[in-house]
């Protein structure tokens, strides 16, 4: 638990505990899906839990649910023990991943099928369902049927039907994998928007990083049935604590080297792909004549055509390939050592620059404090 | 504006496609029954063909005779009416059993894992591969006053004297059911091993018990493959001779044996023919609503691709 612990709350600012998985363990047949997960969600925060397929992030979403029963380990939900509760008792509702709208139902019979089973009077029910459909614009589609809406329609109305039994945990599973991507950033504000509104804790299941950046509070990346790194995506973006999570996050640099200097203030990383040391500001806790991974992101590194005067931080190269992004253009760049590295130039910056073209031979530079050093 | 033009009449090149089936529908339904339409207007005579041509040429007069006895007899013969209530309440209630017996077993077959779900269809198909007429000999076996059924009862002492089900309406059903229940699995397993089990996922998470989701998720979703399948037992049970006439009593009145003993026993073509096309008018209404389901499912299916 310790690790999550220190860990900064969500933007809600209230740090209390709302959902724990202790050592939970899912084993199907001989394969182990989720091995000992110890994770605390707070109330009112967008939880992502960020992972390729296989990582066993669905199965523990699907644990949440009570659709799967954990082997071994415990869920609570608001302090109480709900590992052995049926998902028809679970004060617990999930959004699918290809919304499983009832195909024979309209909008508003799809939106009022929980209220009827949990025998809420008829009135009640419609005044909800359509302050529901309301929340998500599709009140006017109450009549439809699921197969005559758009992508983004099913989704909203998949949400309301979600929404509409008031859940204390909403589960996401891979929320916009079933639209086009052109719409999925605006509706992934939308669905922030829509979630922050209602107030609800949230717990969304996702491969896509952008995704789990955007929307998401605070962040666990899964690999291998574990987490391997857990908070806010800007601290784990920017301090990654593994070279699984400094690549799954985002794209990135990694050389590999030898510590030859380790002071309490800074550190001197050899490495045979750089012409020079690389010189971190801030003490390591990894011992000297240790072998270590660093990571370097392509917006921090910069590319010029004169060589720096530095001592350390810089190599050169050459330009192998550069593609235009419109912000920004992205360099490939072949250093001495033959290794690859990318970087990504600002357009301000390089066009007051003489912009470096194919083939030029270039220096790439950075910044004392803009290598993370890695030791697995 | 469309100018009239003889090139609207002629049929396109990808319209030939279809002629062959029609040519077979035309050759061996139409005309048949054509004929058997116009047999059950003739009247009785002695002689080969025994019935009256339809139309005549007698001093250069052509004569058409209509004759109606057959559907007045038809309307008015108790026995007839009898008959026809008798067939359709037998095939309803066989229908009916064999929706009550078939939705458990398509719906263990559907769920099943898929291997053990080949051999079950197997098992279902399989008695498909023995005739008809030896599986109900069968049955008499079993079913006989001195058969298996009854023998086995009485040494158990369950019963003190044999069961009298040979030659009732109960053996009638009993083969029915046996016979048609495949017809009836079949098109309901189809249907129920589509479902998309996300959406029993999602009414259990909306806080439905598995019963509630049956009934408000599995349950009408596969009334496509119940209505597929009822129409298949209910149809072919209506007209049923074989099951009747080996299993059933004197008294068990059905379509079928009416029109065999009409046609062989009375010799009387005009009357069975007339039997024949009032069971096809009865059957149409089935059928059509049958056609009409299976439309509005394609249709359903098309708009969801």
């Amino acid at each position: 638990m310790a690790e999550n612990r220190s860990v900064a709350p969500g933007r809600s600012g209230d740090a209390d505990e709302f959902v724990r998985m202790e050592d939970v363990v899912k084993i199907f047949g001989d394969v182990v899906a989720v091995q000992s997960v110890n994770l605390v969600v707070h109330r009112h925060e967008i939880f992502a839990l960020l992972g390729s397929s296989g990582s066993g992030k669905s199965t523990l979403l699907r644990m949440l649910a009570g659709f799967e029963a954990p082997t071994s380990g415990r869920i609570y939900l608001d302090n109480e023990d709900i590992t052995d509760l049926a998902p028809y008792r679970r004060p617990v509702n999930m959004m699918f991943q290809s919304y499983a709208l009832f195909p024979h139902m309209s909008v508003e019979a799809n939106v009022a099928f929980g209220l009827k089973q949990e025998g809420v009077p008829r009135n009640e029910i419609h005044e909800r369902v359509f302050e529901a459909l309301d929340l998500v614009q599709m009140a006017g589609y109450s009549r439809r049927k699921p197969h005559q809406l758009s992508g983004g329609q099913q989704q909203r109305v998949a949400l309301a039907r979600s929404l509409v039994k008031r859940p204390k945990l909403l589960l996401l599973d891979e929320p916009m994998s079933a639209l086009d991507k052109q719409i999925r950033q605006k509706t992934q504000i939308e669905l922030v928007k829509i979630l922050e509104q209602v107030g609800v804790t949230c717990v969304m299941v996702t491969h896509d990083q952008d995704e789990a950046m955007t929307m998401a509070d605070r962040l666990a990346v899964m690999t291998e049935g574990q987490i391997v790194q857990c908070g806010m995506p800007q601290e784990v973006y920017a301090f990654p604590n593994s070279r699984f999570v400094a690549g799954f996050i985002g794209s990135t640099n990694l050389f590999t080297g030898t510590i030859v200097v380790d002071e309490p203030d800074h550190v001197l990383i050899e490495s045979d792909e750089l012409a020079r040391p690389l010189y971190v500001n801030h003490g390591v806790s990894e011992p000297l004549g240790m072998q270590v991974h660093v990571s370097i992101r392509p917006e921090q590194i910069r590319v010029a055509r004169a060589q720096p005067e530095a001592e350390s931080n810089w190599s050169r190269g050459v330009v192998s390939h550069v593609a235009w992004m419109g912000s920004h253009a992205r360099y490939q760049l072949r250093l001495d050592s033959g290794a690859m590295v990318e970087a990504a130039v600002p357009s301000l910056v390089l066009a007051h620059a003489d912009a470096p073209g194919l083939d030029d031979e270039v220096f790439i530079s950075w910044s004392s404090d803009s290598a993370t050093v890695l030791a697995s | 504006m469309k100018k009239p033009s003889l090139g609207r009449w002629l049929p396109k090149p990808r319209h030939l496609a279809i002629v062959p089936p029609f040519v077979w529908l035309a050759l061996f339904l139409l005309l048949p029954f054509l004929l058997v339409l116009k047999i059950s207007f003739a009247d009785l005579q002695f002689g080969i063909p025994p019935y009256t041509p339809l139309a005549q040429v007698r001093d250069e007069t052509l004569s058409l005779s209509l004759h109606l006895r057959s559907y007045a007899l038809l309307f008015t013969d108790s026995l007839y009416i009898a008959t026809y209530l008798n067939s359709v309440k037998m095939a309803a209630i066989t229908t009916v059993c064999c929706a009550l017996m078939g939705y458990p077993m398509a719906y263990y077959i559907a769920r099943s894992r898929p291997g053990v779900r080949n051999v079950l269809l197997l098992a279902v198909i399989l008695p498909f591969w023995t005739s008809l007429l030896l599986r109900v000999y069968a049955w008499v076996g079993i079913l006989r006053n001195d058969g298996l059924l009854n023998s086995v009862l009485l040494s158990l002492g369950i019963i003190d004297a044999p069961l009298e089900i040979y030659r009732t309406d109960l053996a009638v059903y009993i083969g029915l059911v046996y016979a048609y229940l495949p017809f009836f699995i079949l098109p309901l397993y189809a249907n129920l091993v589509k479902l998309d089990l996300r959406l029993l996922e999602a009414a259990y998470d909306l806080g439905a018990r598995p019963w509630q989701a049956f009934l408000r998720v599995t349950l009408p979703l596969s009334l496509p493959g119940v209505i597929a399948g009822a129409m298949l037992v209910f149809i072919p049970t209506v007209g049923e001779y074989v099951i009747p006439e080996m299993l059933g009593g004197a008294d068990t009145l059905m379509m079928g044996r009416v029109m065999w003993t009409e046609f062989f026993n009375n010799t009387d073509w005009p009357m069975a023919a007339a039997v024949t096309c009032a069971m096809v008018t009865l059957l149409l209404v089935p059928l059509v609503l049958f056609q009409y389901s299976q439309v509005r499912q394609m249709e359903m299916r098309g708009r969801n691709d």
